[in-house]
């Protein structure tokens, strides 16, 4: 029975360790996006601002989608 | 845990600072994901920002403004004025007889002025060696990130006049 939490609790820290790189490759995506719509907005350019926001909006919705999920697995993990 | 936590659960210094090791594992990932999500938006914030300022920012009139008289420079010499408010401070430059340059003479790495080397025939920004070309104000060297903001120059007969700033 105790082999049995300890393993839930292990695939669960798995399954979180997971959607946090998925989040923070998320995340860099994003901090490289903002650095290059400001520099080309600076620049002049303003084409890709939209694009850029909206792209931005998804990877945010994807992090929120994903903790999320890291809170569901928490409470999932026999705590 | 649920966004709004409820009454009959345990108290929230129990559940954040757990005895047990295998929970505290738990909790710190958890507020990382928080602190990794709450800076996604941040940079969602920022993007929307930029478009808002992109869309409602007024794009500056662009005034017909005298800057110089032909001749009133020698070749290879610079003349100093404002473009197109007073604060924005410019450089005329006379690259040959007939033909004129003018720039911001705002670096766009940290905003220090920018002087041309007749030796170099270049526009160099001496805080941190940013080098800037004479032809387009292209960057040729150094941290600026992009290049100078051209002003754009029209003759009218033997006046120079500014109509026009690109890439501001």
């Amino acid at each position: 029975m105790a082999n049995l939490e300890r393993s839930k609790q292990r695939r669960g820290l798995v399954a979180i360790d997971a959607a946090m790189a998925v989040i923070i490759t998320l995340l860099v995506v994003q901090i490289w996006l903002l650095n290059a719509t400001l520099e080309t907005f600076l620049a002049g350019h303003k084409g890709a601002v939209l694009s850029a926001a909206i792209f931005s909006g998804i990877a945010f919705l994807g992090c929120l989608a994903l903790d999320f999920f890291v809170t569901r697995v928490d409470q999932e993990s026999g705590k | 845990m649920p966004l709004l936590r409820s009454p009959s659960k345990e108290p929230l210094w129990k559940d954040e600072f757990s005895v047990f090791t295998s929970d505290e594992r738990y909790v710190t990932r958890r507020q990382f994901t928080k602190f990794l999500t709450l800076a996604s938006l941040g940079m969602f914030v920022g993007n929307l920002w930029i478009l808002a300022k992109s869309r409602f920012t007024k794009t500056q009139a662009s005034p017909t403004v005298e800057v110089a008289e032909t001749g009133e420079i020698p070749v290879r010499g610079v003349k100093l004025f404002t473009y197109p408010t007073p604060q924005n401070h410019c450089i005329l430059i006379r690259t040959s007889a007939e033909e004129y340059v003018a720039y911001s003479q705002k670096c766009t790495h940290l905003s220090c002025a920018v002087y041309y080397s007749a030796k170099e025939d270049r526009l160099e920004c001496p805080c941190h060696q940013g080098f800037f070309s004479i032809k387009d104000g292209s960057v040729l060297q150094g941290p600026p990130p992009r290049p100078l903001p051209q002003i754009t120059l029209e003759k009218d007969g033997a006046r120079l006049l500014a109509v026009g700033v690109r890439g501001s």
